[in-house]
Order: structure tokens, then C-alpha cells, then sequence
């Protein structure tokens, strides 16, 4: 019984050790809770460039996808730790506006970004950063070895050769999946959008959970063409990875990566000094080092295995259109190509 | 005379009778109150939230209604039933065959077959899942072993499940199959049986409960199983998956928690007939019986040593794959072998400290959860107070095993996230984390201490009443040690399940508390399937070293706490 105890007693003691340790290595800086969908690799640039100038402030990331980080904001509601969301899809958090989560509020020097990539609202709920935009990655390697020509429509995609070949993000488990359906359907309408979509699915391999999955999963040649975005893309081909960046002529869809301070944060003054901070100069050249349509007019320059002139390619996207009618097009879409077993 | 009889006729008459039955009353109804708010009330609110719509109005049936008209239902619905009735013909063919071969065979090596058996319970169930695409996906090492077929869909599902689900099979089959009456066998030879009629009309009937019993856990394991569908499920829906796509993909918690009720169903179905088995078996062993211990056999033994050797190629090569994943630069066009992969704060902003929060919150879990089960199972089994309590208690108890960890993770998110509710201040904490993983995994971990203590005579109680020795004394000087051996294997099971669930938590971790299986949940999301192999290596290697230590600790312990165990009882 001795030993009982005394093993207990350890086990507790080392626990609380731990714990202790755990909670003496948060620093005396005040934090701010800041959700985003971000990928990661990029996060601790931002951190370090943001708290050079505000040395008062440490930002604590909480990245997930932007369909889990969504759906975190949106159970937590007003109980949710998040100061700030930042980098998550505009269409995000247009659905948080209209629940009434987000706080307006005009950053320092938000008169120098073009007014089209933010919340019509004065002051703004939100404020766009950066466009992510659609495009195809394909694996050059194993095109050539499978015969495959290089597409340069999203018709092309619909040829018999590349059957079997494609992988696309699920339009119900991927905001980016639903961007590209969205924007086929702006593009042509509805009717000839769904006819393409049709003959698209004969040639698609399976649909991913994820959007950025789809060119990750070309550049290892799981399935040779990946319908995705841009930045995986370049990113991929900037590693080396045997990819080429396609951004089909017909027009592409995008969303903006943007900001928003919440209703319910707890550090609103920390919340405010970043949103402040990342509608300068310094931020939007960063935003630009991945991405290649930024909100800050004339400061973009080329980003290096990026598609050319992608920026004239992109549709005049109606966000509010395509959230009216998600659950609309999702039911169909699930209708037509959801409960299809599994690819022959 | 009886415990009840003992404490009827004569409690009254001793104040430290009253005492004990004081501890047991507050003790039965703070167990029955911490479930009712830990499992009952959550899952309440999911109930409550299918009949409300994605902005809280009340609309009755309308969720269920709008889903049950869509066609994905239907065909989701049936996709895992059919998964996992195939994962349940398959895994409990294997593991039963596996574990004849460890209980009634002299195969050699019986104990590397046993150790190599439980891989699987050490690695998250997504690492089955991603070493699947490495060896048989489109560029994968042995792909022509599917003759073209595709490893994303019913293929990739059924062998990623199905080794994920073998250890837990093949334990209930080798304790169905440990306990044998060996006279039946002697009778049958002696009456000149074939064995074919042998192994048919004593052996399978003998082990009968546990083989149902088997498979029921196997179909509610699958059926539940959200981790390897998703990373390998292709366009093959099911209903694990289906939730995912409705609160991620959609932000619809209604649907979700609709599609999360309609998972209960089979889950909880499956298990009331578990629990009927389980009432009709009766006791195989008479006070009489003589174990059985087989004897060898030249072709039996090698024909089980080729036929365990080969799901151990399969168990072995699937952990091999991950490891080899974890140190491929970039699968396949560049196989030079590298640790950048482990360098976690270079892809993910959590980095390492996923790994040490994961830790942390396994410590907390074996730790609180052994204590409050142990204490839960005791006042179920031995408090002589309140019967209906009692029966609560246990029933409460039983809950945890039909619900899927997403349903879990949801409900609590409902649950806490609520401003209004007292208890919201542990939400987004560790505290929510260790919670619920503790009611996770609650129901296995009470049934053993259950079973454990019926096996301790209620004599210990009304001895130690009649000395006027209050309960808890009893409790601590007799159950606990008895229990020592078992109460340990509880509490690695709680740490092991501890470092490898994602469902539950995926919703309820937050900035400083994200775990290592959800930081490989999130790189396989984005495609960093190196990276998210090499922290389920991490937690394969935790999970190993946590094993060899219990395995050590039980032996000294054994030696110095049991030697009653070994004493001649006449």
C-alpha cells in the first residue's frame, strides 16, 4: 500500500511539475489569440516581422483549415479565446458578420488599399489581405510518362485522355472546392457549368477532403493533375517538386484572405495594433512574397512560378451571390457526383 | 450470513457502519452526478441542437427529414455497413485464427507473435491509413497487388481498419479461447472424434461468447472509425466522413449533429445485443475443470507459425512503411533518407510542443481517469446503499462505448462552449481534453475494474464492518492492491488511447493545448504526409517505451504486492 501511494504521489507530483512548467514559460508580453488558416509555414515570419514593431504583444496562432477553423468561431460563439481572425476566407467571415460576431473597426491607413477587397460596411467588419486563386497543378514527369498534354482550359480537363488522372477538393468538405464549382457557375451559368461538371467527373480520380491535398497529392504523382491553388503550386515547384502551375484561360476563381477583429475578444487593444499592422506596406509586401494579388494597390511584383498575369484571369467573383446559394448547389452537386461509389 | 443481511440486522447498532454507508451514499451520487454532467447532459444537447436550425430556432424534424430525402444518406448509410461488415468478417477470421495459434498450439515464438499483435494500439489510426497510399496508392511500392484496383475506397478502408482494429479483436478472442475445459477434450479423443468434429463442437462453442462479442466491437470500432476513411476513403462516403463534411466543409452543426445521432444507432444497437450475449453466458469453467494445455503437433504448429507469420508481415510492414515515410526527402522521386521531417517547428507553429502537450494530457488522463473509474466501479459493485443509484451509476457508465468520439467532441463543444453554463471556464483548457478523453475510453476501463472486483468476495466488507473498520480502509488495504496489476494496465490503456485519439478532440483543443494525433490529423490534411508519418512515429515510440515500463513495473510489483497470490490457501 506504500508503494501504492507513493507511486501515486509521484505520478501526481510529476504532473504538477509539468503543469508548473508549463505555465512559467508563457511570457510576461501580452498574448493575442489570433485564429488562421494560414499555412504554416508562413506564420512565424509573420509573428517575428509584427512583433519587431510591437514589442509589447505576442501572437498565438491557432491554424487549422479554414473549414475547422470556421466551424471553431461559429460553435464558440461568444465563449470563443480568438481576439482576431486573420487570413481566413472573406466568405468565412461574411457568415460570422451576419451572426453579428465581428467588431468594425477602420485600421490606420486602410484608405490605401483598394476598397473592393473589403467589407462594404464603413467602418469595415472585415478587410481582405491577399487573393488566393484557383489554378491546376500538373506533374509534368508523370504526364509525360502517361502521354498527357499539358491543359490549358478547364475544358481540356474533360478529355478522355486525362481520365482517371484528376483529383479536385470536394466542394462539401473544401471552401476551395466550392470556389472552383462557384466560379465554373459564374463563368458559364449554371446549366452549362453543371454540363461541364458532368463530363469532369468521368475523368476525375477521387475528390480530397482539402483543398491546397489536390497539388500536393500531382507533386508526388498520386493522380498527375490537381485541381488547386496557385501558391501550393508555386510553393511545390519552388522546392523542386516536378510541377507546372496552370491557369486555365477560361477565368479563376479566388477569395481573400482577410482579417477580423472579434466582437468578443479579450484583447481588443493587441487585436487592433495587428489589424493595424497588417494594412501597411511591410505586411502587403509580405502578403506578396507567396501570393500574387495583394489588397495594397501597385506594390505587387511577379512571385516567382506563379502562372503570368494571373490577377487579369480572375472572374468578378459575387461572394454574396455564392453563399445564398451553397446549400443549393452542395445538395446537387452531392445529387449528381457525391453518392457515386468509389472509382473504377 | 450475507453482507445485506449482516448490515440490516446490525448496523444500527455500529456508528462506523453508518460512516461507511455515509462515504458510499456521497460517493454513489457525486459518480452518478459527474456522469450526468459529463456524458448525459452533453449529449442532451446534441440532441437538442438536430432539432434546431444552423441559427438555433427550433424546427423539429426538419433536419432529419431534409437528410433522410437526400441521396447521400442512404448510400453513405450503406457504405458502412457494408465496410464494416466485411472489417468484422475479416479481422475476426484473422484474429481468431491468431489467437488459436497463441492459446491451443505449441507454436514457436508465441510471445513475439503476441507482442507483434498489439503494433497496432501504439500508432494513431491514421498511420495505417497513410502507410496504405505509400505501399499501394498510384505511386505506391506494391500497388500491382491490387490488379488495378484503387486503394482509395472500400479496398483502402477495409485493410486500414481492419489493422487498426486487430489488437482489440484478437484480446477478446485469446482470453474466449484461454479458458478450456481439458476433460472435454480427453473425453472426445478417447471416444475417437475427429478433431474437424472436435474443434467444431467444443472449441467454437466454448469460445462462442467471445467470438460475438468480437465481432460486435469490431462493427461499432469501424463503423465509428473517422480517421482512415478520411485519408484514404476516396469518393466512398460514409457516415464518419458524412460529419465531417457537414460541420468542416459546411459549417452546419445541426446536420452534423444529425448525422452524429443517426452513427449512435448502430453503435448502440450493436451493443445492447452485446450486453444480451453477455446476460445469457454462462460459466465455462466448473470448480472441476482442468485447464487444457495443448500439445504439439509437427503440422498443426508449422501450418499456424506460416499462418501468423503472415498477418505479422502485414501488422510489421505497415509500421515499417511509416517509418520509412517519415524519412523519405520526397516520395518518390527522391528517396535520399532524412530527419528533416522530424523537425515539427519548421512545417506546423506548434511545432515539438504538440508532442509535450500530448503528454501532458495522457499523464492527466491515466491518472484522473484510473482514480474516478476505479472509485466509480467500486461504489457500482460494493456500496450497499441505494440500488438505483447503483444501477444508474453502472448504466451511465455503459454510455461512452456506443458514442463515436465526434459525437463526443461535438457535444462537448455545444455543451461547454455555452456562456451561460457554469462549467464553460474549462472550455478550450486541458481540463476539456483530459475529460473527455477520459469518458471516451470510460466504459472498457470500468467494466475490468468491475469484473475484477465481483471476483473479490463481499465477505472483505461485512468482516471488516463487524471490526468496525470503515469501508474506504478496507477499500485501500484489500480491493486496491488486489487490483494493483490491473489498476496499472487501466491506467497505460487510458495513456496509450490518451496519445492516439483525434475524433473527440479535433474540436475541443485549443492554442496551447493542440495534441501530437491532431497535429498528424492536420499535416496529412494539407498533403505533409512526411511529416505527419513522422509524428505518428513519435507517438508509436512514446507509446512503446510507456509498455516496456508498465511490463517492468507490473513484475516488481507483482513480486512485493501479491505474494498472497502465492500463498497455499489451506
Amino acid at each position: 500500500m506504500g508503494t501504492v501511494s507513493k507511486t501515486f504521489g509521484r505520478v501526481a507530483g510529476l504532473a504538477a511539475a509539468a503543469a508548473l512548467a508549463t505555465t512559467l514559460s508563457v511570457s510576461a508580453r501580452e498574448t493575442i489569440t489570433v485564429y488562421t488558416a494560414v499555412e504554416p509555414e508562413e506564420l512565424a515570419g509573420f509573428a517575428e516581422a509584427f512583433q519587431a514593431d510591437n514589442s509589447d504583444y505576442e501572437i498565438q496562432w491557432v491554424r487549422d483549415s479554414t473549414g475547422v477553423i470556421t466551424a471553431k468561431l461559429l460553435a464558440e460563439g461568444e465563449n470563443s479565446p480568438a481576439d482576431i481572425v486573420w487570413g481566413l476566407a472573406a466568405t468565412s467571415l461574411l457568415m460570422m458578420a451576419e451572426r453579428d460576431m465581428l467588431e468594425p473597426y477602420a485600421p490606420a491607413g486602410m484608405d490605401k488599399l483598394s476598397p473592393a477587397l473589403m467589407d462594404k460596411q464603413d467602418p469595415p467588419r472585415w478587410v481582405g489581405q491577399r487573393a488566393w486563386v484557383a489554378s491546376v497543378c500538373v506533374n509534368t514527369y508523370e504526364a509525360e510518362a502517361k502521354g498527357l498534354p499539358m491543359p490549358a482550359t478547364w475544358e481540356d480537363l474533360t478529355k478522355p485522355v486525362y481520365k482517371g488522372h484528376i483529383i479536385m477538393p470536394n466542394p462539401a468538405s473544401s471552401g476551395t472546392g466550392f470556389l472552383d464549382v462557384s466560379s465554373w457557375m459564374q463563368i458559364w451559368g449554371e446549366e452549362k457549368a453543371w454540363d461541364f461538371m458532368d463530363r469532369l467527373h468521368e475523368n476525375i480520380g477521387i475528390y480530397s477532403h482539402s483543398g491546397s491535398a489536390p497539388c500536393k497529392m500531382a507533386g508526388r504523382g498520386e493522380y498527375p493533375i490537381g485541381i488547386s491553388f496557385a501558391y501550393k503550386g508555386a510553393q511545390l515547384k519552388g522546392e523542386g517538386a516536378p510541377v507546372e502551375v496552370v491557369a486555365p484561360s477560361e477565368g479563376l476563381g479566388w477569395d481573400l484572405e482577410s482579417f477580423a477583429i472579434m466582437k468578443s475578444a479579450k484583447n481588443k487593444a493587441g487585436a487592433k495594433a495587428l489589424a493595424d499592422w497588417s494594412v501597411t506596406e511591410q505586411a502587403n509586401r509580405m502578403y506578396n512574397e507567396a501570393y500574387a494579388v495583394v489588397a495594397m494597390p501597385g506594390i505587387a511584383t511577379a512571385v516567382e512560378h506563379f502562372p503570368a498575369n494571373i490577377e487579369e484571369k480572375m472572374i468578378d467573383n459575387d461572394f454574396a451571390w455564392a453563399a445564398e446559394n451553397r446549400a443549393r448547389i452542395l445538395d446537387e452537386w452531392e445529387k449528381r457526383y457525391g453518392s457515386k461509389s468509389a472509382p473504377k | 450470513m450475507s453482507a445485506q443481511d449482516f448490515e440490516a440486522s446490525a448496523g444500527p447498532a455500529f456508528p462506523s457502519v453508518d460512516r461507511g454507508r455515509l462515504v458510499s451514499t456521497l460517493g454513489l451520487l457525486l459518480g452518478v452526478a459527474l456522469l450526468l454532467i459529463f456524458v448525459a447532459a452533453p449529449l442532451v444537447t446534441i440532441f437538442l441542437k438536430s432539432l434546431q436550425n444552423d441559427t438555433g430556432t427550433f424546427v423539429g424534424l426538419d433536419n432529419f427529414v431534409r437528410y433522410f430525402s437526400s441521396a447521400g444518406l442512404v448510400q453513405s448509410l450503406f457504405n458502412s455497413i457494408q465496410i464494416a461488415l466485411t472489417v468484422t468478417v475479416i479481422a475476426c477470421g484473422l484474429a481468431f485464427g491468431y489467437a488459436y495459434a497463441l492459446t491451443r498450439t505449441c507454436m514457436p515464438m508465441r510471445g513475439l507473435f503476441r507482442a507483434i499483435a498489439m503494433i497496432p494500439i501504439l500508432a494513431p489510426s491514421l498511420l495505417s491509413a497513410i502507410a496504405l497510399i505509400y505501399l499501394l496508392g498510384n505511386q505506391g511500392m506494391i500497388r500491382e497487388l491490387l490488379f488495378g484496383n484503387s486503394v482509395y475506397g472500400p479496398i483502402g478502408i477495409v485493410l486500414g481498419i481492419t489493422f487498426y482494429v486487430f489488437p482489440h479483436v484478437l484480446m477478446i478472442m485469446v482470453t474466449a479461447l484461454s479458458s478450456a475445459d481439458a476433460r472435454l477434450y480427453e473425453a472426445a479423443e478417447a471416444m475417437g472424434t475427429s478433431r474437424w468434429r472436435i474443434f467444431w463442437t467444443i472449441t467454437v462453442p466454448g469460445a462462442r461468447y467471445g467470438l460475438i462479442s468480437a465481432g460486435f466491437v469490431v462493427f461499432t470500432l469501424t463503423i465509428t472509425d473517422f480517421g482512415v476513411p478520411k485519408v484514404i476513403g476516396g469518393n466512398f462516403n460514409v457516415l464518419a466522413t458524412d460529419i465531417y463534411k457537414q460541420v468542416v466543409g459546411q459549417q452546419s452543426f445541426s446536420m452534423g449533429a444529425v448525422v452524429g445521432l443517426i452513427l449512435l444507432f448502430p453503435a448502440i444497437l450493436s451493443f445492447s445485443v452485446d450486453r444480451v450475449v453477455r446476460k445469457r453466458q454462462v460459466a465455462q469453467m466448473s470448480a472441476r475443470a482442468v485447464p487444457y494445455a495443448p500439445q504439439p503437433s509437427k503440422g498443426r504448429d508449422r501450418a499456424f507459425f506460416v499462418f501468423c507469420s503472415l498477418v505479422s508481415l502485414f501488422l510489421v510492414g505497415i509500421l515499417a512503411t511509416a517509418v520509412f515515410a517519415s524519412l523519405v526527402t520526397y516520395w518518390p522521386y527522391n528517396l535520399t533518407l532524412t530527419l528533416a521531417h522530424y523537425d515539427f517547428n519548421a512545417v506546423d507553429p506548434n511545432g515539438w510542443s504538440s508532442f509535450t502537450n500530448s503528454l501532458e494530457m495522457a499523464a492527466w488522463t491515466a491518472l484522473i481517469g484510473t482514480c474516478v473509474i476505479f472509485l466509480g466501479a467500486y461504489f457500482v459493485e460494493k456500496a450497499d446503499t441505494l440500488p438505483f443509484a447503483r444501477g444508474l451509476l453502472h448504466m451511465l457508465a455503459m454510455i461512452p462505448m456506443a458514442v463515436p468520439g465526434l459525437v463526443l467532441g461535438l457535444a462537448y463543444v455545444f455543451f461547454f462552449s455555452t456562456p451561460t453554463n457554469p462549467l464553460s471556464g474549462i472550455y478550450g483548457t486541458m481540463a476539456i481534453l483530459v475529460l473527455s478523453t477520459v469518458v471516451h475510453f470510460y466504459t472498457v476501463a470500468h467494466l475490468s475494474f468491475v469484473t475484477a472486483l465481483k471476483q473479490l468476495d463481499k465477505e472483505f466488507e461485512a468482516v471488516s464492518a463487524s471490526l468496525k473498520v470503515p469501508a474506504y480502509k478496507t477499500m485501500l488495504r484489500v480491493h486496491v492492491p488486489i487490483c494493483l496489476p490491473l489498476i496499472l494496465n487501466v491506467a497505460i490503456y487510458l495513456f496509450l488511447n490518451a496519445m492516439t485519439t483525434v475524433s473527440a478532440a479535433v474540436f475541443l483543443y485549443a492554442p496551447d493545448t493542440k495534441l501530437a494525433s491532431i497535429a498528424v490529423l492536420n499535416m496529412d490534411d494539407v498533403g505533409d504526409q512526411a511529416p505527419a508519418s513522422a509524428m505518428a512515429i513519435m507517438i508509436v515510440l512514446t507509446s512503446v517505451s510507456v509498455k516496456l515500463l508498465q511490463v517492468v513495473v507490473t513484475r516488481s510489483l507483482l513480486a512485493r504486492s501479491s505474494a498472497w497470490r502465492q500463498r497455499d490457501p489451506g
